[in-house]
């Protein structure tokens, strides 16, 4: 009896310290709102956004009041039925596109957007040229008698090994 | 010769971006609210919460709008140029109390010096939201039908007050 006491008590410690660090894990899983899919949405949303005040930081990422409190907008704003888009112009107007780590494609971000491309088509053509000439000038030379000779001599070597 | 000279006209152009992006200052974001009305709000004085004021109260003014707390720091800085620019009258300065205790924006204002001629309170930083800002002090340049002409993010300083927002102002005021 007072071995089976004994038993229970250490299969009781055993499963409470298997227990702990599972606890603290799901501690910090669990999250606070009340509304896990809208919780979602907003993350994924404000994941691409910037905070103004931690420029290198993401809205969802930063710890600052104004993060914060733009965060808790943007759940009111979702649970009110707006759909992202809605939301991201109400943050543009307001901070402008320079809270979008995705800049929209407009007349101002065509060089943004399409400049590395313009570059890559303009070295490789650049690049494609250069090769065309330099094949023609090489091909277009001619040796001179003695390189002739030379070349000749050295192939025949070749040949007769053979 | 010229086969250098490509390479070093490439560097030269690559050095001139470059010390030009140190040059600029990542703060300065670019407001989308310039050009556009100053947002509404209706929101309690400082000075007696039971009364409210609005932008459309100043319809038919030029006014500095000088977003501000107790517990910002940069704001210090700016204060006595602010209490300057009040004393010259050239341009009423409104302030916004932004997400601030009142008694202790209060307690600023009795000890440093006044120079708004209102101050609103903004408890809960919903109205500078809608004026975006993002990090105090920021002060807005309004016009007489209530449209936002300028936005400076910071402390403002006396080169600021001096090249930009009093020029501007004059003009608008015409």
């Amino acid at each position: 009896m007072r071995l089976n006491m004994k038993l229970a008590q250490r299969a009781g410690i055993i499963a409470f310290a298997l227990w702990l660090p599972l606890s603290a894990i799901a501690g910090e899983a669990v999250p606070i709102a009340e509304d896990p899919v809208l919780e979602q949405r907003m993350i994924a949303l404000s994941e691409d956004l910037r905070c103004l005040v931690c420029q290198n930081e993401s809205l969802a990422g930063s710890r600052s009041e104004l993060a914060q409190d733009l965060r808790q907008e943007i759940r009111d704003q979702l649970r009110t039925g707006k759909s992202n888009d809605q939301v991201i112009e109400y943050l543009t107007d307001r901070y402008g596109d320079f809270v979008l780590y995705k800049p929209p494609l407009k007349p101002l971000t065509w060089l943004l957007w399409f400049g590395p491309f313009v570059l890559l088509v303009g070295a490789g053509g650049g690049f494609f040229l250069y090769l065309k000439r330099r094949g023609e000038r090489i091909a277009g030379e001619s040796l001179s008698e003695e390189e002739k000779k030379r070349v000749e001599a050295l192939l025949g070597n070749n040949g007769n090994k053979s | 010769m010229k086969r250098f000279l490509i390479p070093l006209g490439i560097f030269i152009v690559l050095v001139i971006f470059l010390g030009i992006g140190l040059k600029l200052n990542p703060r300065e974001v670019p407001s989308p609210l310039i050009g556009k009305p100053a947002p509404d709000f209706k929101l309690a004085l400082l000075s007696d919460p039971s009364r409210q004021m609005s932008p459309a109260d100043l319809r038919g003014k030029v006014w500095l709008f000088n977003v501000w707390a107790s517990w910002c720091g940069s704001c210090r800085q700016e204060h006595d140029l602010l209490l300057g620019l009040a004393r010259q009258g050239i341009v009423p300065i409104y302030g916004m109390d932004y997400k601030d205790q009142p008694g202790d924006a209060r307690a600023v204002l009795t000890r440093f010096g006044n120079p708004y001629v209102e101050t609103v309170i903004d408890p809960d930083g919903r109205t500078g939201m809608n004026y975006g800002v993002y990090g105090v002090p920021e002060t807005y340049l309004i016009d007489k039908t209530g449209i936002i002409r300028y936005k400076h993010t910071g402390p403002l300083t006396q080169e600021i007050l001096d090249k930009k927002i009093l020029p501007l102002a004059k003009e608008l005021q015409q």
